[in-house]
Formats: C-alpha cells, structure tokens, sequence
C-alpha cells in the first residue's frame, strides 16, 4: 500500500534533515516531525519523514526472539 | 581554407555535411585517435583478412546512454566494451570494429575529443582495431548529444561451441560477478531520484577474463554465454527457458554476488537487482564437473573475483527461472516488463 | 545498526522460531482460517518472501485492496490523458501510474508521443518543477492515502504560501478507511444471503505505514462493531508472521481486538502533525474505487482557499462516463477475498501485467500481480 524506507537523520535544516542508511543519504522532508533530532530513526516515504522509528523497541523485540534461538543465531 | 579547430569549438552542422569541414574533422579528431592502417586508407568499406578456415562473429549494436558520462565509463567505453562483449558471449575473439557517431549539432569538441580518447583507450587494450566508421551531424534536439554504432567482427574459437541446444539438466550457472551496478551508477547520475551512493559502473571488456578461460581445455564444456545488459540477470534466464521449454533454472537468493550499496540501494527502491543492467559480467552455463574449475579460472582475473555458482539447470518447473529464498521456499523470477521505476507502493 | 536491525527481522532461525509457534497455535483452531492483509506491500512481501508456504495447510492469507493504484478508476488516468493531449502542460506522476493503461492509452504512450510526463520520487518535485518551467503549467497527478496525502498538502501549502500559480492537483487521493468498512460489509452479506463463499474474513493484518499517520485508535471499530481481530503490523517476515500469530492468539480465546505489531513505528494517536496537514488542506467526498464501487467520505477534495490549485476546476475536462470493467472480471471477488487470483477465468489467460483488465493487476502491488509475478504456478 505504501513502501516507506527507514533511515538515520545525520543533519537538520530547517524543513529538511540529511538521512543515512548504509552510506546511502537522502534529503527528506521533515514537516511533520518537528520534533525529530539528530541520531534518531525515521520511516520515508515519498520524500516525507512520516514517523520516527523506535530502535529500542526494536532492539527490544530482537532480545527476546534471540534468547528464544540462543545459539542459533549470529550476533546482532 | 577550414580554420583548425579548437577544442573549445562546437561542433556545426557542416561538420557533417561530406565537405572540408568533415575532412577536417576526420583527420584531426578520428584518425589521431583510431591508428590504423586499414581506417586510414578511407575507403567506403574496410577490406579485412581472415583464416579462411574459421568460424566470424558478426554484431551490431547502438548506445544511447544518458548521460554521456557516469561514473566508472563514458558512451565511448560503453559502446567498444559492449561489443567486445557480445563477440565474447558466442566464443570470438575480437577483431574489427566499426564505429559511427550520429552527433548533436553544439556539441563541444572536447566532449566528442574525451569519447574518441576512451575507445582508444580501450581498443589499444584489448587489441581491437577500429576499421572503418561514419560521422553525422544532425540538428538540435534530433539527438540528445551523441549516439554511437558499433559493429563488430571475430574469429570465434576452434575449441568452443555454445548454443541454446547444448543446455542440459543438471548443468551449473555462473555469474562472474557482483551484479546490478552500471544500470544503478546510470540512475544514480541522472539523479537518482534524490538518493546519494557510491556506485560505479560496472562497465568493461571481459575480454582478459575469457581469453583465460577459451585458453583451457575446460571451455569445451562451456554450453552457453551471456552479457546480462538491460533486463539484467532474469531477462538472460528467461531467454534461455523460453528458448529451452524443456528445462528450467533454478537460482538461489542468497548466492547471487552483489555489493552491499546495490543491495541497499535496491531494498530503499524496491528494485530487484536481478532485472537490473550489467556491462561487465557474464551468465556462463557449464557442465556441472566443469564448474568449479570454471569459476576458478575466472577469479584469477580481477573482473571476476566474486565470480561465483548461482545456480542449477533442472527440469522440475519447465519453462521457468524460479528462485529460492532465504527460508527454502521457491518463486517464480519474471522475464522484466520494463525499466524498473520508484513507486510508492 | 539499522542494517542489523532489519537483518535480524529476517534472520532464518528467528523466522523459523516464530513458524513453529504458528504451527502450534493453528493446530487448536481445527478450521480453516483466512485472514486478509489488507496492504499490497505486505502482498508484495509475502509473495517475494515465500511466506504463504511456510504457513500452516488451514492458515490462508487473502489479500486486500490496499494498492491506491490499484483501485484508481481508468477514467482518472483518461482525464490525465485529456489534460496532457488539450493543454501544453507538464504532467508529473508517480512512477507507479506510468504504465496504468487507461481506456484507450497509458502516460507511457502520450509520453512517447511527444506530451511531456515527468516520474517524481517525491511530490516535492513538483516545486522545483514549477520554477524551470515557469511557461508552463504543471499537473501533478495526486494520488495515494492517507500515508502520501499529508506530504502532498505539505506541498499544496507551500505552494499557496509562495504564491506559485502554474501548479494544479488531479485529485485522485481515497481515505482507505471507509473503504475497508464497505469490504466488511459486503463479505458478511455474502455469508448472510449464504452465497458459496470459500472464505469469510476472519481478521485483518493492518497497513502499517499507512497507520504510522492515522494510529492505532482509528482501527478500534473494527473489533468493537464487527467482532472481527486486526493487528497493525510491519513488513518484515518477522513482523508479518508476528502479525498472523498475534490474529491466530485472538481467534483461540475469542477476543477480538486491535493490536500493533509495529510498535517501532506506530503509536496510539499516529502522527498528529501529519494528520493536521491533510485536514488543513483537504476534505472528504465520495469517491470510486475501482473493484468495490463508490464508498461514501473515502475522496478528497480540495478546501476553500485550495480550490484554485484542483486541475479539474482550472481545465475543461469533458465528463467521462463511468467505464465498466471488463468482462468477467472478477476482481471485486478477489478484493474482499471471495475468490484467489487463480480462480478467476481471465488470471494469466487474458490478464497480464502486460495487459491488465482489471484493477488488481494494474500495479505490482496488485493480489493478481503478485501472485503472477511470483507464485502463478506452484513452484
């Protein structure tokens, strides 16, 4: 329904915030996420950051499947 | 009198109209770049010589790249190593090729001057000799700065043989190396759609890398060869399965080389990096006892480093290129409909 | 670190971990059970992950109208046809409706016929646009939800604020929400006129992006006056088997809620900003969805104050007559999962992704799309 990319905001400017993934930058659109800093995640789609992106929930989530594969699994 | 011209110069519409002006142009600009005693005869065709006792490979194509320049090649590159490549892909060894220029009426000579300069560079490379050619200059917006057309003659080796029909079931697939990069470093010059990444092209003569390889014995057990270009890797799986409706190849994801900036670059478009253009790598298909060897032999060559095995010919989905995923489950790989484009969903 | 992150929502052995608890939970359902995922991108995933054979035999996934595209009616692309062939203007799109044939040409064929028709990334490419073209008026063919809508209003406004005056919207932008609703509806009335359906709903796996602006509160009703389960869920295969077992949880204890996989991403509210931008420059009206009809409050139009930017008000477009779909098209079967892909006549027959004759085709996010580029024979 709607691809949407996540990515790091390196830089602010105004309306607008430097992102990175993986050495790859994009400017996006930050209207709507005034309150977005430096060093956090965001979701992109269409140009437009949409929503921030939790890492520790995620890293959270990572946790516990890990310790259900303990041993299984490489390292994070 | 025709003034000498400039480097700084744009290229008029008289440059093109048979005159002085052509005159000028061919000595100046195409013969200082194309040394060959053939070319330099200026006859209306190249008279070639041959072993009258072996096979010739004999290919065309057109470039019209945009932009003329992208990191890693030009247009110029671009066209000699794509032809290059083509009389590879049938077993030839490269010989003579023709060169013709259809170009935009204000191009500068410099950028005409930097095109020459890199098909010289790599016909004196790879030992191919520019034989005969065609200059014409056409008006503003006809053309979009310049478009060049090759053809290209080689002898094709007395050891090799390869065609659709040698194909069997439980022959391997090789790629020779990471895919994707030149349709991606094109994208990315034209814009990228405001996506930023190091990515060049992958442009180049894989003439070194198969001239090793045709050298071994092993190359009679090569049963077919492919430049995967537009359509990339699926376009070239699915020609042989539409050719072959007898037999199906099976590729597995996570075996397929590529960098981690094309990867990433492919996930934040969605694009499938196996519908996306090469200009530097080869699809062989290979007797399975043969295989190793092969790859073996091309990673002595630094063009084929990550060359690696991707794959099997089977016969359990006839007509089809399926891929297997990450968890083992199987899909359909699709001949491309069209160039890939960003969606929003 | 976010390399790693996604990595890991992929990892086999995680991805396997969470198979085996689905096995296990779907062994105590002894029925069959159909969930939808309303969302083409998580079609798209399921299809390019192999996902739906790793499922359990009694799990089917069905696969919803969530592809804006999709559900665009042909006589929307008609009317970019008309504008770009009767008035000298630049007509900027997104990539997704290049190739969309409308009913007797795409914007790929106008385009090589010489009309100009620009791809943008990003509707904020359309400014750029307007000042190099300042000759020229340009067209933006708006469509998507509510995920794409607040950056299109955020650029409807700085267009206004700027005082650009060579820029106009097609409007072709639904509110999904409403349309979810009638999909309900007619799934039950199937079941209650005892139509032979091979599958009623039995919960939803919820568009994620979509409810990174709209939150998880606007799904509420769906349990509460349906009874029905639905879990907001990412669109990795972690995230998407997550979603599965969380609906599958519901269904065993008999209480269906609103849940949210995607925690990373989603919140109660959404984004409220975002949602303020889209209510500042837009308003509802009804609106056709190709393969479910017209759904009462699912358009948009523009507000007072916008109205000058909206293409249809700026240029004479003749009325088009609603065009009917094509003969034994079934999609509005396959849209509320009444029937798969391939047991419509014309699948892989006479609709193609080359030629598509109905909506779910249409675009790679498509349910008939998908299955045909990945899983049109069982492989």
């Amino acid at each position: 329904m709607c691809i949407a990319i996540p990515m790091k905001v390196i830089a602010i400017d105004g309306k607008y915030a430097v992102c990175e993934y993986e050495g790859i930058r994009k400017l996006a659109r930050i209207d709507f996420l005034s309150e977005v800093k430096v060093g956090e995640y965001v979701i992109i789609h269409t140009g437009f950051a949409i929503q921030k992106l939790d890492i520790e929930d995620a890293l959270e989530t990572i946790r516990i499947y890990k310790e259900l594969t303990s041993g299984q699994t490489s390292e994070v | 009198m025709v003034e000498k011209v400039n480097l700084k110069d744009k290229i008029l519409i008289s440059y093109g109209t048979g005159g002085k002006y052509t005159q000028e142009f061919i000595n100046n600009y195409v013969l200082k770049h194309f040394k060959s005693k053939i070319l330099s005869e200026l006859l209306d065709s190249a008279v070639l010589n041959f072993e009258m006792d072996s096979k010739i490979a004999f290919t065309t194509d057109s470039y019209t790249v945009s932009p003329i320049f992208f990191p890693g090649g030009d247009i110029g590159k671009l066209s000699i190593c794509g032809t290059i490549n083509d009389l590879l892909c049938v077993g030839a060894i490269p010989k003579y090729i023709s060169v013709s220029l259809i170009i935009e009426e204000g191009l500068e000579f410099e950028v005409i001057d930097k095109i020459l300069s890199s098909i010289e560079e790599v016909a004196n490379e790879e030992n191919v000799e520019i034989v005969t050619g065609d200059t014409k200059v056409v008006e503003k917006g006809s053309c979009d700065k310049v478009f060049i057309t090759t053809a290209g003659i080689g002898v094709v080796n007395k050891n090799i043989c390869l065609h659709y029909n040698r194909i069997s079931p439980g022959d391997v697939v090789i790629i020779s190396g990471n895919i994707a990069e030149h349709g991606l470093a094109v994208l990315l010059s034209r814009g990228g759609f405001g996506f930023d990444c190091k990515i060049q092209s992958d442009c180049s003569s894989l003439k070194p890398m198969l001239e090793q390889l045709f050298n071994k014995e092993i190359s009679s057990h090569i049963k077919f060869m492919r430049d995967p270009t537009r359509g990339g890797i699926s376009a070239v799986l699915n020609e042989v399965v539409h050719k072959r409706k007898d037999v199906s190849i099976e590729i597995e994801e996570e075996l397929v080389p590529l960098s981690g900036s094309v990867k990433n670059l492919c996930e934040l478009l969605s694009f499938d990096p196996l519908n996306i253009a090469n200009e530097g790598k080869v699809v062989i298909i290979v007797d399975k006892n043969f295989a190793e060897e092969t790859v073996k032999v091309l990673r002595q060559h630094p063009l084929g480093k990550n060359a690696r095995i991707i794959g099997e010919v089977t016969t359990e989905n006839k007509g089809r290129v399926i891929l297997k995923t990450t968890y083992g489950t199987k899909r359909i790989v699709d001949m491309p409909i069209a160039e890939e484009l960003p969606r929003i969903c | 670190m976010l390399y790693d992150i996604i990595q890991s929502f992929r990892d086999t052995n995680i991805v396997k971990k969470e198979l085996e608890v689905i096995t296990y939970v779907a062994k105590d359902i002894k029925r069959d059970v159909f969930i939808m995922e309303v969302c083409g991108t998580h079609t798209m995933q399921i299809s390019k992950f192999g996902l739906r054979k790793l499922l359990p035999k009694n799990i089917k996934l069905i696969s919803g109208p969530g592809c804006p595209v999709c559900v665009t009616p042909i006589e929307y692309v008609d009317k970019a046809i008309y504008i770009v062939r009767n008035y000298n203007v630049i007509l900027a799109t997104f990539g997704d409706l290049f190739r969309v044939p409308g009913s007797e040409s795409s914007l790929e064929k106008e385009k090589s016929d010489g009309k100009d028709v620009r791809i943008v990334y990003s509707p904020e490419e359309i400014i750029a646009l307007s000042k190099e073209s300042q000759d020229k008026d340009i067209v933006f063919l708006s469509i998507g939800f509510e995920t794409t809508m607040p950056g299109i209003a955020a650029v409807a406004k700085e267009i206004k604020d700027n005082g650009i005056n060579n820029v106009y919207f097609l409007l072709g932008n639904k509110f999904f929400l409403p349309a979810l609703e009638v999909l309900i509806l007619h799934s039950r009335s199937y079941i209650l006129s005892n139509i032979n359906t091979t599958s009623s709903i039995d919960g939803f796996i919820l568009p994620g992006h979509l409810s990174s602006i709209i939150g998880e509160k606007s799904y509420l009703w769906i349990s509460k006056k349906y009874n029905l389960p639905g879990v907001i869920t990412g669109f990795e295969p972690l995230d998407i088997l997550r979603g599965i077992r969380m609906i599958l949880e519901m269904i065993i204890v008999n209480k269906p809620e609103i849940k949210n996989e995607y925690t990373r991403v989603v919140t109660y509210e959404g984004n409220i900003d975002a949602k303020k931008f889209i209510l500042e420059v837009f308003t509802f009206k009804s609106s056709k969805w190709r393969g479910i009809g017209v759904v009462p409050d699912s358009g948009v139009e523009f507000k007072e104050g916008y109205k000058q930017y909206d293409a249809e008000v700026k240029f004479d477009i003749p009325k088009i007559n609603n065009i009917s779909e094509f003969t034994g098209c079934r999609c509005n079967d396959v849209l509320i999962g009444k029937i798969t892909p391939f047991e419509c006549a014309l699948f892989a027959t006479v609709c193609t992704p080359e030629n598509p004759k109905g909506a779910c085709m249409v675009s790679q996010e498509g349910a008939c799309a998908a299955y045909y580029k990945y899983e049109r024979d069982d492989v």
